[in-house]
């Protein structure tokens, strides 16, 4: 039988920084709440807004794959590995930051915030070459129907990294509905609901709510009002 | 009036990658209950463990895995009761969540 977790909105750890306010699905920085450690793989959910031209200067990572998806205005980032690109909504961006990288992260807009969700999976390998990729999605692949963005292979669709998880964008007008299969055995999805309300497992979520369901093959998820929603299909054992 | 002063937590910090140790070592530090000591090679932390109190491993990035192996056994050998961790995100925001976890 399935089990399931329920992250409201409102029980998310919350960080104002004037500069950047930053909701965390999980423990981060000062927010800690043995609780709210991870979602199998999944470690940290950030959903982040940066002031226009402001951002995060340049800082070290390692062994983490870090996915950034922005939901509006446009992130500049830049690396150690001479990648240099800006990345807007529609886009998805993933780093694995392996044997370590620095990096930063600016809004370069002067009047426009940026709102993105910065996402961080535990890796299936340290200590890996880091790399970096990103893509430009078809913003219309996602509308009612389900639009792969993320996989652990370089020739399926979305940005690769290096753990068994697939990620999944769906913009659903009222009403529609999908069956939704897990693609691993063990793995398990973390639902984040990014803008109206939508049912999974007879469970109402509503923008920014999220819903972990592991121990199934699979469910059906109903946009009850316009929706657009994550699916992180993630190890629950890694 | 209490008179009474915690004692640092000591932790020692491993990792083959210099900017980013430091780094981390910097951000352990910045909690006064916390001690950090970094060191890079194996022979610099088996050293730091035998003349240095440790409560607190943490295997950062670049270690390969028989390394952290020998390290693992070495330090468990002299200290069962040592807590030892893998440090992911390099010096990021999971890391005083890692130590409150390690250390519960």
């Amino acid at each position: 039988m399935a089990q399931t977790i329920l992250h409201k909105a409102e029980t998310r750890g919350h960080a104002n920084h004037g500069w950047l306010n930053s909701y965390h699905s999980f423990s981060f920085g000062s927010y800690y709440n043995p609780e709210r450690m991870n979602f199998g793989a999944l470690r940290v959910l950030n959903d982040d807004t940066v002031d226009a031209g402001m951002g995060f200067g340049k800082h070290p990572h390692d062994n983490m794959e870090i996915i950034s998806i922005p939901l509006e205005g446009n992130l500049e980032h830049a690396d150690s590995m001479d990648n240099v690109a800006v990345i807007k909504n529609g886009d998805i961006q993933a780093m694995s930051a392996g044997t370590g990288i620095y990096h930063s992260e600016y809004n370069q807009d002067k009047d426009k915030r940026v709102k993105f969700l910065q996402i961080w999976l535990y890796p299936n390998k340290r200590n890996v070459t880091p790399r970096y990729d990103q893509i430009t999605l078809n913003l219309a692949d996602r509308h009612n129907k389900l639009q792969q963005v993320l996989s652990p292979s370089a020739d399926d669709a979305g940005v690769m990294i290096h753990q068994d998880a697939w990620f999944n964008l769906g913009k659903f007008d009222a009403g529609v509905s999908t069956s939704y299969t897990i693609q691993k055995p063990g793995n398990g999805v973390y639902v984040f609901v990014l803008s109206g309300e939508v049912q999974v497992n007879n469970q109402t979520l509503q923008t920014r709510d999220a819903l972990g369901i592991w121990d199934t093959e699979g469910f059906d998820i109903t946009a009850t009002t316009d929706a657009e929603f994550l699916l992180m299909d993630v190890p629950m054992n890694f | 009036m209490n008179n009474v002063s915690e004692e640092k937590v000591p932790i020692l910090v491993i990792g083959r990658h210099p900017e980013i140790l430091a780094t981390v070592v910097r951000l352990v530090n910045n909690n006064p209950a916390w001690n950090a000591t970094g060191c890079i090679t194996d022979e610099e932390a088996i050293h730091h463990f035998d003349n240095q109190p440790c409560s607190l491993v943490l295997l950062g990035g670049g270690i390969p895995p028989e390394s952290e192996q020998q390290l693992s056994d070495y330090f468990l050998s002299r200290n069962p009761q040592i807590k030892i961790v893998q440090h992911y995100g390099g010096g990021s925001g999971l890391l005083a969540a890692e130590i409150y976890e390690a250390l519960r």
